[in-house]
C-alpha cells in the first residue's frame, strides 16, 4: 500500500487497527477466562496489559508515517469549516489576496517576457549583438527601430568576422500590402540570406531563405511569412506555397512558412513577412538605401563559435575593425567626417533576448510598478494578519485549553498556519486568472495602430514559480505572527483572565497597531505615487504644445505610381495642396516633414557663416510649405510667411523659433540675420536668411523642452520625393473630410494614409498614462486596505474598553468626551504612520523621478495632499467605531463583567 | 516469579521479525509466543507491539492480510517480505556478534593484552 492510498484510506486503516486490537484484547480475556477468571475482571485484566487502547492507536498511526500529512489533510478540513462558518471573511480575505497578488503577477509576467525570457530560437544565449562600440556621433539618415548599422558595414562584418560560426543583419520595416488605395502595412523584416539558418529556425513548410537568395541585386522575388500571417491571411491553407503577395505593388512568391513559436528577434513585435535585404532597392525604389553608406538601419546578430569567449570574438573584431570601416567611409563625407567614421571599434553584445522597443520605453515603469504592486500586497496581508490576529486572541481560551490537555505549540500552530495557507493557496489561483486577464488588457493597453504590440503571454515556470512563491510568502506573512502569538499563552493565565479586563490588554495590542501603522505608512507612499504621477500626467497633458491638436489631420500620401518626373515634384506637390484646400470644411493645409510627437526628428548643426569651423550647436529642423504656421495655429511673431518667391535658386531663406533666435542671436530680432546649417560636406554649406521669427513648439515627444528649431521652405528643396504628408485644419468633424481627400488624390492611385494629430500626441504619453492608471488604482487600493484596517483596529480597541467607557459614561462623561478619547488614539496611529510613511515617501521617490515630467518626486505639495487625503480617509474610517463607543450604556457594560 | 528485565533497545523489532519468520501470525500469538520463548523473562509491552508491527509494514519489511485464525475469527495476519527476511538476517548476526563480544568480555578473568586472549 503506497502512502498516499493509506492517506486517502484513513478511516478503512482505522477501523482495521480498531478490528485487530479488539481481536487481541478479546483472546487475552477469553484465555484469563478459561483460566477461571471473572470475566469483568478478564477484560479488565487484559486491557490493562495493552496500556490504553487510545494510546496504542495512537502510536500506530504515528508509526505509519504519513501523520503529518494526515494531520495536514485534516488542518485542511477544519480550516475549512472555520472560513465557511465565516464566509464574508473568507471571500474578503481570499478577493484581496487574488488582487494583491493578480497585479504583481501580470507585471512580473510582462517583465518576465520582455526582459529576462530568451527569443524562441536554437541555443539563444549564444547569439551576440555585433554593434559599434560608443557609436557617438554617427551622421546620415536613421531609419527603422534599430538603426546600428549601415549595409556596407555589415557585409564587411560577414565577410572579415572570425568569432561566429554564422551572423546575419535584419531591420524591422513596415511592409505595405495592400494592392491599392490605402495603405495597409504589415510588420515586415529585412533579413539577410543566414537569418533563419543561424537562428536555428526550421521552415513548418516549404523552405526558408538560404545565403542564395540574398546575392547583390537580386531579383528577388521569394517572402517567406510568420505562422500568424499565414493563418490570419491565408487561413492555414497548404497550397500558400507559391501564391504571390504585393509588398509595396511588387510581386513575391512565398517560398515558406515558419513555426508558429518563431515570432522574429524582436520581442514585443511579430513579423509578418521576411524579404531578403537584397530585394530593398526593388521595394523601396528611389528611397532604397542599401547602397547609400550613411543610410543606418541594419541590425547585426552572430552565434559563437563552440569555445569562443565574449573577449575573444570582441577581440577579433576590434583588430579587423580598421579594416572594415575603410571599406564603409560614405564619400560624402569630408575629412573630418571620414577621420571620425574610420575611428570606430566593433564590439559585441548580448543577444539572447533580441531587441525590443518594448523593454527599453518599459522597462523602468514595470519595474517601478511591480514594486508598488508589493507594497499594495503588503498593505493586504497586513490586513488579513490584523484580522487573524483578533480571531486568534478570540480562541485564546480555545488555544489554552488545547495547550492544556497536551497538545503541542507546533501542533496548534501548524494547524493555524493552515487557515492561512487555504487562504493564500485560494488567493494565488484566482490571482492567476486575474492576471492573466490583466496583463492581457496591459498590452492591449500599451497595443496602438502605429505600433502593434505582440507579447507571448504564455504561462511559464519562471511566473508560477512567483506566484508559488507569493503565496507562500502571503501564507507566512498573515498567518505565523497570529499563530505564534495565539499559541504563548500559558494556559493558566489564559484560563484565569477569562473575563475582560477594565482596559484591553496593551501588550498584546502593540503589533497589531504597529501592523496599522505600517499599512498607513505604506498606503501613504502609494498615494502619493498616485497623486505624482497623476499630476505628472495632466501636467504632460495639459500643457501648452505650441500648435492646435484638434480638428488637424495628418495625410500621408505616397504617389510613386504616378510617376511624376523630378522635375514636376515642386508644382505638383503645390497643386496638390490647392486641392485639399479647395475641399469644403478645410480652413488651412500645408506639407511637413516631420509631424510634431512622432519621435521622428531632424538635426544639425548651426554655423554663424559658411566659413565657420566651430558650431555653437545644434537646432531641429522641419522642413514646411506656406501656411504651415497658420494650420497648426502658431503665430508669426516678425517677418513673413513663406511664399512662391522662396524658390530654387533663388536666395536660400528660413523662418525660425524664439528658442533659436534666443540661443543663436542672443534674443534680438533675428530677421534679416544670416546663419548656415553644417552639411555632411562643408562645400554644401550655404548662407541662410532669416525672414520670420514664430512661436515656440513642442518638437518630437511632448516631454522635452520647446527646441530651438529652423524651419525650411518646401519651395527650395531640389530632392523632393513622390511622398509627402499634409496637415489639414478642419472647421467640420474630421471624418466628414477624410472621404473628401481620398477622392482628391484617387486619380493618383496613391499610397494614403491618414491620422488624428490628437491621436497620435496621446499615443505618446501612453507611458504616462499607464503609470498613472495603474498607480491611481494601487493608491485606490491601498487607502481603501489600510482605511479598512485601521477601522478594524479601533473598533476592535472600542470593543476592548467598553468596560472603561461604561464606566466613564456613569461617571459623567459626554458621548463627545468618549468620541475624543477614541479618535485621539485613532489620530496617534494616523501621525505614526503618516511619519513613517513621508519618510518612506521621500526615501523612495528617487525611483520615480525619471518617469515624471514637469514636477520633482519630493514635491511637499502632493505630499502634503496626500496625506490629506489618506487623513480624511482615516478619520471617516475611525469615526465609526468613535460614535458606536459613545453610545455605550453603562449599564449594558457593566452588567457583562 | 522470575524476576524480569526490559528489553534491551531495537531488539523488539529483531524479536518480533525471528517470530514472524515461522509462519504468518497474529498480533496476539506475536506477543504469546514472545513470552513463551523468552521464558517469561522479558517483559514485552503489549502496548508496544502493534506501534512496532505497524512501523515494520510501513518500512516494507513486513506484509498483513486478513485470514482467519484457529479460533474461526478473522484477524490480521502478518508475514515476513523479502526485504525484511534480508532484515532478519542482517539484525540476526549484528545481535550474534555483538552478544560473543559482550559475552567475552564478561568472561574475563584475567587483563586482556593485546593479541593474547585465551
Amino acid at each position: 500500500m503506497s502512502w498516499w492510498q493509506r492517506l486517502w484510506r484513513r478511516k478503512q486503516m482505522d477501523e482495521q487497527l480498531e478490528r485487530e486490537l479488539r481481536f487481541h484484547l478479546d483472546r487475552h480475556a477469553g484465555e484469563l477466562i478459561a483460566r477461571g477468571v471473572d470475566p469483568a475482571e478478564a477484560r479488565r485484566q487484559a486491557r490493562l496489559a495493552i496500556g490504553g487502547p487510545e494510546q496504542v492507536k495512537e502510536e500506530c498511526r504515528d508509526a505509519r508515517g504519513t501523520r503529518w500529512l494526515e494531520d495536514l489533510v485534516q488542518d485542511v478540513r477544519y480550516s475549512i469549516r472555520t472560513l465557511r462558518k465565516n464566509p464574508g471573511f473568507a471571500v474578503v480575505a481570499i478577493l484581496t489576496l487574488a488582487l494583491g497578488i493578480g497585479a504583481n503577477t501580470a507585471i512580473f509576467q510582462l517583465l518576465d517576457t520582455v526582459r529576462l525570457r530568451t527569443l524562441p530560437v536554437q541555443n539563444p544565449q549564444e547569439l551576440r549583438q555585433v554593434n559599434i562600440d560608443k557609436a557617438n556621433g554617427r551622421t546620415g539618415s536613421f531609419t527603422s527601430r534599430y538603426p546600428a548599422l549601415t549595409n556596407a558595414i555589415w557585409e564587411q562584418i560577414r565577410d572579415k568576422q572570425n568569432g561566429f560560426s554564422g551572423t546575419f543583419a535584419w531591420s524591422p520595416w513596415p511592409f505595405n500590402i495592400a494592392e491599392s488605395g490605402e495603405v495597409r502595412n504589415v510588420e515586415g523584416i529585412w533579413v539577410s540570406g543566414d537569418f533563419f539558418n543561424v537562428l536555428g529556425v526550421p521552415p513548418l513548410i516549404g523552405r526558408v531563405f538560404t545565403s542564395a537568395d540574398d546575392t547583390p541585386g537580386c531579383a528577388a522575388t521569394s517572402a517567406v511569412i510568420s505562422y500568424a500571417f499565414w493563418q490570419q491571411e491565408y487561413g492555414g491553407q497548404s497550397d500558400v506555397l507559391g501564391k504571390q503577395l504585393h509588398v509595396n505593388h511588387h510581386a513575391f512568391d512565398i517560398v515558406g512558412v515558419t513555426p508558429p513559436s518563431f515570432y522574429g528577434v524582436e520581442v514585443g513585435r511579430t513579423y509578418q513577412i521576411a524579404l531578403p535585404i537584397c530585394a530593398e532597392p526593388v521595394v523601396e525604389g528611389q528611397d532604397s538605401g542599401l547602397s547609400r553608406r550613411a543610410f543606418w538601419w541594419l541590425t547585426a546578430v552572430g552565434r559563437l563559435k563552440p569555445g569562443w569567449t565574449d573577449e575573444q570574438a570582441a577581440a577579433q573584431l576590434r583588430a579587423v575593425s580598421p579594416a572594415i570601416f575603410d571599406a564603409s567611409v560614405p564619400p560624402e563625407f569630408d575629412a573630418e567626417g571620414a577621420a571620425h567614421f574610420r575611428g570606430y571599434k566593433l564590439g559585441v553584445f548580448p543577444g539572447a533576448t533580441g531587441n525590443s522597443e518594448l523593454r527599453e520605453n518599459y522597462q523602468d515603469p514595470l519595474t517601478l510598478l511591480l514594486g508598488l504592486a508589493g507594497l499594495v500586497l503588503l498593505i493586504a496581508c497586513g490586513n488579513l494578519a490584523n484580522l487573524l490576529l483578533a480571531r486568534a486572541s478570540a480562541r485564546g481560551q480555545e488555544m489554552a485549553v488545547r495547550l492544556a490537555i497536551g497538545a503541542s505549540r507546533g501542533r496548534l500552530v501548524r494547524q493555524l498556519l493552515a487557515e492561512s495557507l487555504l487562504l493564500a493557496v485560494a488567493g494565488a489561483a484566482l490571482a492567476v486568472l486575474i492576471a492573466r486577464w490583466l496583463a492581457t488588457f496591459l498590452v492591449s493597453f500599451l497595443s496602438t495602430q502605429q505600433n502593434p504590440l505582440f507579447v507571448d503571454l504564455a504561462t511559464d515556470w519562471r511566473m508560477l514559480a512567483f506566484t508559488g512563491g507569493l503565496a507562500i510568502l502571503t501564507c507566512v506573512l498573515i498567518g505565523l505572527t497570529p499563530a505564534l502569538r495565539a499559541t504563548r499563552v500559558a494556559p493558566g493565565t489564559a484560563l484565569k483572565t477569562a473575563g475582560r479586563g477594565m482596559t484591553a490588554d496593551r501588550e498584546r495590542f502593540g503589533l497589531r497597531k504597529l501592523l496599522v501603522v505600517s499599512q498607513v505608512a505604506l498606503s501613504l507612499v502609494l498615494v502619493t505615487g498616485a497623486l505624482l504621477f497623476a499630476r505628472s500626467l495632466a501636467k504632460v497633458m495639459t500643457q501648452d504644445a505650441g500648435f492646435v491638436q484638434d480638428k488637424i489631420l495628418v495625410a500621408d500620401i505616397d504617389y510613386t505610381r504616378a510617376n511624376i518626373p523630378a522635375a514636376r515634384q515642386l508644382s505638383f506637390q503645390l497643386d496638390l495642396l490647392q486641392q485639399l484646400r479647395s475641399i469644403p470644411g478645410v480652413v488651412e493645409a500645408a506639407t511637413t516633414s516631420i509631424v510634431p510627437i512622432t519621435g521622428s526628428s531632424w538635426n544639425q548643426n548651426v554655423l554663424y557663416s559658411p566659413q565657420a569651423k566651430d558650431s555653437p550647436g545644434g537646432t531641429h529642423i522641419n522642413e514646411v510649405s506656406d501656411g504651415f504656421f497658420r494650420t497648426m495655429g502658431i503665430r508669426l511673431v516678425e517677418g513673413r510667411d513663406f511664399g512662391r518667391s522662396d524658390s530654387v535658386g533663388g536666395p536660400h531663406v528660413a523662418i525660425v523659433n524664439q528658442i533659436f533666435a534666443k540661443k543663436f542671436f542672443a534674443g534680438k530680432n533675428p530677421v534679416g540675420q544670416r546663419f548656415s546649417l553644417q552639411a555632411m560636406d562643408a562645400t554644401k554649406n550655404v548662407s541662410i536668411e532669416i525672414v520670420g521669427l514664430v512661436s515656440d513648439t513642442k518638437y518630437d515627444d511632448m516631454h522635452s523642452a520647446n527646441p530651438p528649431l529652423v524651419y525650411l521652405p518646401l519651395t527650395q528643396d531640389e530632392h523632393l520625393s513622390s511622398d509627402v504628408t499634409f496637415m489639414v485644419r478642419s472647421s467640420v468633424p474630421l471624418d466628414a473630410i477624410r472621404p473628401a481627400i481620398g477622392e482628391k488624390v484617387r486619380y493618383l492611385n496613391p499610397d494614403l494614409r491618414l491620422s488624428v494629430l490628437r491621436t497620435v500626441v496621446q499615443e505618446s504619453l501612453l507611458s504616462d498614462r499607464l503609470m498613472a492608471m495603474l498607480s491611481g488604482f494601487f493608491g485606490v487600493l491601498a487607502a481603501l486596505l489600510a482605511s479598512t484596517g485601521l477601522y478594524g483596529v479601533i473598533s476592535y480597541t472600542v470593543e476592548g474598553r467598553r468596560n472603561e467607557f461604561g464606566i466613564r459614561v456613569a461617571l459623567g462623561a459626554q458621548p463627545r468626551d468618549i468620541v475624543t478619547i477614541v479618535m485621539r488614539e485613532a489620530g496617534v496611529l494616523l501621525a505614526f504612520g503618516i511619519l513613517a510613511g513621508a519618510a518612506l515617501a521621500l526615501a523612495g521617490s528617487q525611483e520615480a523621478q525619471s518617469l515624471l515630467y514637469g514636477l520633482k518626486a519630493y514635491d511637499p505639495l502632493t505630499l502634503l495632499a496626500a496625506v490629506v487625503v489618506l487623513a480624511l480617509i482615516a478619520a471617516l474610517a475611525s469615526c465609526v467605531p468613535a460614535m458606536r463607543a459613545s453610545r455605550t450604556d453603562p449599564a449594558a457594560a457593566l452588567r457583562e463583567e | 516469579m522470575t524476576e524480569k528485565s526490559d528489553l534491551p533497545q531495537g531488539t523488539l523489532d529483531l524479536l518480533i521479525l525471528k517470530v514472524v519468520a515461522l509462519g504468518p501470525v497474529h498480533g496476539y500469538a506475536i506477543a504469546q509466543r514472545l513470552q513463551q520463548v523468552s521464558r517469561d523473562v522479558v517483559q514485552v509491552q503489549q502496548g508496544s507491539l502493534y506501534p512496532a508491527l505497524h512501523r515494520l509494514e510501513n518500512r516494507g519489511l513486513l506484509e498483513a492480510d486478513w485470514r482467519e485464525s484457529e479460533t474461526g475469527r478473522e484477524a490480521r495476519f502478518y508475514s515476513l517480505t523479502r526485504r525484511g527476511r534480508a532484515q532478519l538476517e542482517a539484525e540476526a548476526a549484528s545481535w550474534e556478534r555483538l552478544t560473543q563480544a559482550v559475552g567475552l568480555i564478561l568472561g574475563l578473568s584475567e587483563p586482556l593484552v593485546p593479541g593474547g586472549a585465551e
